[in-house]
């Protein structure tokens, strides 16, 4: 994958410094949501696949680093904003025992749009893939921004997250895969299965989805938020890619590609038990000062999707494109 | 026991202290308002009477009775009425 296109005025300033080291100088600022989203998701991707045209010492560069440290704060500071907004925060338990129950309950009281359910009955051949080419930035990772989250866990914690991340992997066997599985599908449907093929034409959305993720998952003081925000995503999971799979196989584009949503109704109605008791329920039990965490990043799931959701619906006039 | 034999001993003879069970890690749990997790199934034989060999360590057996993927579940529990 060679570095995408800047989006503004950081964008082109980190492009500049990805080529060659960076000397001491003044990050700029970015001028844009777009630019600042794209940049974050730049600068993260320089600790998972890496850019063909960036210099490979980038990811340690000192001037990077405190680029993307910026944009990591910021952006941190929009999320919790939001979530000390929101209504559920009420949902975060008094107990550590209380964490799989809440976890729950945020779930079942979230309300937001519902890409899947438009997918199974409503969209045509081409807004199926256009959505499969946003899900594709995130899919051909899928799991990686958890598994940085292993070594930072106490021992029952890290037991259940290896269980389920070994399932995400295939068993072992590469060809199970999920992002594998994704890939496969793309190539089906007649996409790209490229890694980083549709970055340029990810929107803001898409891109702050993949960040919030990685952001959890590269540092250890946010292993909580990690946490929830997989217990959200896999709880969310199971009855969504039912409804992909049939919308798929209404539209002509089921084998490969319906496959992958077919595995993962299986595969995640058992990760969803396994997150939120054995990953969740342990950490906040060992580390009960995780319990806020835990919920502020399972929510913050929750919310990037609905945000996800809400934009690519209107982006289709409401459903009517 | 010669060195070598004690060598090839695994420590699972009932009694062994070298691997302890200090963490519980049930191979059948069953999940409150939902599944039953299973580890280490090799085959599961449906109430029709198909045999499903299983590929996964972990598999969640529907008790609902609703999954439209008997006898996995596919979480058609957690939007049941009460």
């Amino acid at each position: 994958m060679r570095i995408p296109a800047a989006r503004g005025r950081l964008g082109a300033w980190l492009r500049a410094r990805l080529e060659e080291p960076a000397h001491v100088e003044d990050v700029v600022e970015p001028d844009s949501d777009d630019d600042a989203t794209l940049a974050l998701w730049i600068l993260h991707e320089l600790s998972f696949r890496g850019f063909d045209d960036a210099d490979p010492g980038a990811e340690q560069d000192p001037v990077l680093v405190l680029a993307r440290h910026r944009l990591e704060l910021a952006f941190e500071r929009r999320l919790r904003q939001r979530w000390a907004a929101t209504s559920a925060h009420r949902l975060v338990p008094d107990t550590p025992a209380g964490v799989p129950d809440a976890l729950r309950a945020l779930v079942a009281s979230h309300e937001g749009p519902s890409l899947a359910t438009y997918v199974r009955r409503h969209a045509g051949r081409d807004q199926a893939l256009a959505l499969l080419r946003q899900r594709s930035v995130y899919h051909l990772k899928e799991a990686d921004p958890t598994s940085f989250v292993v070594p930072r866990l106490p021992v029952r914690a890290k037991a259940a997250l290896v269980e389920l991340q070994y399932d995400e992997y295939g068993d072992g066997d590469p060809n199970r895969l999920h992002a594998h599985l994704f890939a496969r599908g793309l190539a089906s449907v007649g996409l790209s299965p490229t890694y980083g093929a549709y970055v340029e034409e990810a929107s803001t959305q898409t891109l702050e989805l993949n960040n919030a993720a990685s952001l959890f998952g590269l540092q250890r003081r946010l292993r909580g938020a990690a946490t929830g925000h997989l217990a959200a995503f896999e709880m969310t999971s199971a009855l969504p890619s039912r409804a992909m799979s049939q919308g798929l196989e209404r539209l002509g584009l089921g084998g490969a590609m319906a496959h992958y949503y077919d595995e993962h109704v299986e595969a995640d109605a058992i990760h969803e038990q396994l997150a939120a008791t054995g990953i969740c329920g342990s950490l906040a039990d060992e580390e009960p000062d995780q319990v806020g965490e835990i919920l502020f990043g399972a929510w913050t799931c929750l919310d990037l999707e609905s945000r996800f959701a809400t934009a690519q619906l209107a982006s289709w006039d409401g459903g009517r494109g | 026991m010669r060195e070598d034999d004690a060598a090839r001993d695994t420590g699972d003879r009932a009694g062994s202290d070298r691997e302890g069970s200090d963490h519980e890690h049930a191979d059948v749990v069953l999940c409150a308002d939902g599944p039953i997790l299973v580890r280490g199934a090799r085959s599961v034989r449906d109430a029709d009477g198909t045999l499903h060999r299983v590929r996964r360590p972990v598999v969640a057996l529907c008790r609902c009775g609703k999954s439209a993927l008997l006898p996995w579940c596919d979480a058609t529990h957690t939007v049941l009425p009460d």
